[in-house]
C-alpha cells in the first residue's frame, strides 16, 4: 500500500471512530437508538470512511494540495484585526449566495437552476433530519404529564416541546414528504434536460450522470410510499417497503464518495479560491515575459510552476530570460503557436 | 467508434484567411451554446492581420487536467479531452494559465471552465467538428490521413510539440513543411523573439502612394 493511501486509510478510520463514539455518546450508550435504524447507521458509517477516504487522497494530489495549505495560509491573512470583520461579511455573502442560492447555475440556465436547487434543498432537508435520528442523537419523547405533546431531546437533553396535533407537529413529522417532493420535482426536470438535450445526451455518462437521479427517485418514491402505506393503507406492503427503500438508501450512501455525489464535499474549494484570487488580486501581478501584460498574480503562476514540477514537467526555459514557460501569458501561446509554424515555412522556403 | 478512428483533426495556421467562420461555427455546438470556444488570435496585431485558430490539441498529457486541483477535466478512452465537469470545476484558473496552447476559456459568470472538446457531440458520431465543416481555406480539417497527405503533398502532419524543456504530443495535428527542414516536433518557445511575420502592412499607405507619385 502507497504511503498516501495509508495516510487516507487511517484518516478515514480516525473520523469514522469519532463519528462512531459520536454515536454512543449521542445515543446515551444508544439508550435511546432505534434499533430499526441499525442498517443505515452502519451505511453512514461505511459512507464516512470512504468520503474521509476519497477526501484525504484528493487533497493529496499536488495541485489540490497547493490550494489547500494556500487557502489555509490565505485564510489567515484575512482574520487580521483590521479586515477581520469585511471579510466575514464577504465570506458570508459568498457562502449564501454560492451554496444557498446556487447563483452560478442560475447564470447557467434557469431549468438547470430550479432543478439543482430542488434536489439539493430537498437532500439538504433529508439528510438534516435523518442522520441525527440515524445516529440516535434526536429523539421525540412525550411529556410526562401531556401525552399530546412532544419533547425533543437532543443528545440526550430536553430541548423544545411542541403539540403533536400542531401545523409545527405535522410539518416536522411530514420534513421527509415535503424533501421527496422537492426532489422528485428537481429529478424530474433533469432528467427532462438529459434526454432532450442533444448537447448533454452526447456527453452524460450513465454512472456519472443518470445513476445517482436514479437513486434520488427512488430513494423519494420508496420514502413517499412507505409514508402513504401507513398513512392511508393500514401498513399495506410495508415491510415490504420498508426494505426496499432501505435498499435504496444504503445503496446511495455506499456510493457517496465515489460518483457525481462526491462534488458536495470538494465544492468547499469555492470558498477557498475566491479568497485565494482575492490576495492575488491584492498583490503584485505576474507580466508576461513575451508582452509584457499583467496575465495572473504573480502568487498564482509561482505556485503553478511549483506544482508543474511536481508532477513533472518541464517547461523550464534555462537558456531565456523568460525562465520558465509558465511566464508566458495565454494570450502569447496562442500566438507563438501560430508564428512558430510560420517559421517553420519560411526556412523551408529559403532552404528549398 | 469506427467513423472516429479513422478521422483525424489536421490544423495549419499558415492557411488561415481570419475569416471568422470557424468563431461562429462553434458557438452553434450542442455542447457549448452560444459560447465559441475556437480562438482567432492575431499573431502580430499591430504589424499583420495573420491570424492563427486555436483548438483543443488534446494532449496525451494533458497539463490542463494535472493542474486541475478538483480533479474536472477528463479525458475518454479515444483521447479526447473534455471540457470541466460542470459540478467539479471550481474556476480557478489553473487550467486556464497552465495549458501551453493557451485553449480554456474561463466563463466567470458561470463559474467554470470551458473549451473545445473536439465537438464531442459529433465526433463521437462521426461527424466533423463544427469549425472543420465550415473552413473554407482548409486550415481546420477534419478527415482521413490518406485523404489530407493527397491534398497537401508539400506538408506532412506533426503531433510533436516544444515549450522549454518539455515536449508535449497531441491527437490533433499541425501542417508542417516536409522538404529541406526535417523538424521532429514544432519548438514553440523558440520562437520567443520573433516578431510576427516578415511581409509588413504600411498602415500609411496614402503617404507612401503620393512619396512614389512625386518620385521621393
Ligand atoms: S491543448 Fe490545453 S486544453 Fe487541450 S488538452 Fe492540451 S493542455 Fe488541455
Ligand atoms: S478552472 Fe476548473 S477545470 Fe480548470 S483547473 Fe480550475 S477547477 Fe479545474
Amino acid at each position: 500500500m502507497s504511503k498516501e493511501k495509508l495516510k487516507a486509510n487511517i484518516w478515514a478510520f480516525v473520523v469514522t471512530a469519532i463519528l462512531a463514539r459520536l454515536i454512543t455518546l449521542g445515543s446515551g450508550n444508544l439508550d435511546r437508538f432505534d434499533a430499526a435504524l441499525v442498517p443505515y447507521t452502519f451505511a453512514t458509517l461505511f459512507a464516512v470512511f470512504g468520503i474521509t477516504r476519497r477526501y484525504a487522497l484528493w487533497l493529496h494530489r499536488p495541485p489540490t494540495a497547493m490550494y489547500w495549505t494556500r487557502g489555509w495560509k490565505v485564510f489567515l491573512l484575512l482574520l487580521h484585526p483590521r479586515h477581520v470583520g469585511s471579510n466575514a461579511i464577504l465570506f458570508l455573502r459568498r457562502l449564501i449566495a454560492h451554496y444557498a442560492f446556487n447563483d452560478f447555475i442560475w447564470r447557467r440556465g434557469r431549468m438547470r437552476w430550479l432543478a439543482h436547487w430542488c434536489i439539493m434543498w430537498g437532500c439538504v432537508i433529508a439528510v438534516a433530519i435523518t442522520i441525527p435520528l440515524v445516529c440516535g442523537w434526536i429523539d421525540f419523547r412525550s411529556e410526562a404529564d401531556n401525552l399530546e405533546w412532544y419533547r425533543v431531546l437532543v443528545f440526550g437533553y430536553p430541548t423544545v416541546a411542541f403539540p403533536i396535533r400542531s401545523l409545527v407537529g405535522f410539518l416536522t413529522f411530514h420534513g421527509l414528504v415535503w424533501s421527496s417532493f422537492l426532489v422528485i420535482f428537481g429529478v424530474l426536470l433533469a432528467l427532462r434536460r438529459r434526454l432532450s438535450d442533444h448537447g448533454a445526451a452526447a456527453l452524460q455518462q450513465f454512472g456519472e450522470d443518470l445513476l445517482p437521479l436514479f437513486l434520488l427517485f427512488a430513494i423519494s418514491v420508496t420514502g413517499l410510499m412507505l409514508t402513504a402505506s401507513y398513512t392511508w393503507m393500514k401498513g399495506y406492503g410495508y415491510d415490504f417497503l420498508a426494505i426496499l427503500h432501505a435498499i435504496t438508501v444504503i445503496f446511495t450512501l455506499l456510493w457517496l464518495p465515489f460518483g457525481k455525489f462526491f462534488h458536495i464535499f470538494q465544492r468547499s474549494a469555492t470558498v477557498g479560491v475566491a479568497f485565494y484570487q482575492d490576495v492575488g488580486k491584492q498583490g503584485e501581478q505576474a507580466k508576461c515575459r513575451r508582452c509584457g501584460n499583467e496575465f495572473a498574480s504573480r502568487m498564482h503562476v509561482e505556485d503553478l510552476i511549483t506544482v508543474e514540477k511536481q508532477l513533472g514537467y518541464r517547461y523550464e526555459m534555462p537558456d531565456s530570460p523568460v525562465e520558465h514557460y509558465q511566464w508566458i501569458c495565454p494570450r502569447c501561446r496562442r500566438a507563438l503557436l501560430g508564428l512558430a509554424q510560420g517559421v517553420l515555412w519560411n526556412e523551408s522556403q529559403a532552404q528549398g | 467508434m469506427f467513423l472516429l478512428d479513422q478521422n483525424e483533426f489536421f490544423i495549419d495556421p499558415a492557411r488561415c484567411i481570419g475569416c471568422q467562420a470557424c468563431v461562429q461555427a462553434c458557438s452553434e455546438c450542442d455542447t457549448h451554446k452560444g459560447h465559441a470556444m475556437i480562438h482567432l488570435e492575431y499573431v502580430d496585431r499591430g504589424q499583420s492581420t495573420q491570424t492563427v485558430p486555436v483548438v483543443c490539441m488534446h494532449c496525451e498529457s494533458p497539463t490542463c487536467a494535472e493542474v486541475c486541483p478538483a480533479d474536472a477535466i477528463k479525458k475518454t478512452e479515444d483521447g479526447v479531452v473534455q471540457s470541466a465537469r460542470k459540478p467539479r470545476c471550481v474556476a480557478c484558473n489553473n487550467c486556464v494559465l497552465a495549458c501551453p496552447f493557451g485553449v480554456p476559456k474561463m466563463i466567470t459568470d458561470f463559474e467554470l471552465m470551458m473549451k473545445c472538446d473536439l465537438c464531442y457531440d459529433r465526433t463521437s458520431a462521426g461527424k466533423k467538428p463544427m469549425c472543420a465543416t465550415v473552413c473554407p481555406s482548409g486550415a481546420l480539417f477534419y478527415g482521413p490521413r490518406p485523404e489530407i497527405d493527397q491534398l497537401r503533398p508539400r506538408s506532412k502532419p506533426m503531433n510533436q510539440f516544444q515549450f522549454g524543456r518539455q515536449t508535449i504530443t497531441t491527437k490533433v495535428h499541425m501542417m508542417a513543411p516536409t522538404g529541406p527542414v526535417k523538424a521532429q516536433y514544432l519548438d514553440v518557445t523558440e520562437v520567443m523573439n520573433e516578431n510576427g511575420p516578415r511581409q509588413r502592412i504600411a498602415l500609411d499607405i496614402l503617404s507612401n502612394l503620393y512619396a512614389s507619385e512625386d518620385g521621393v
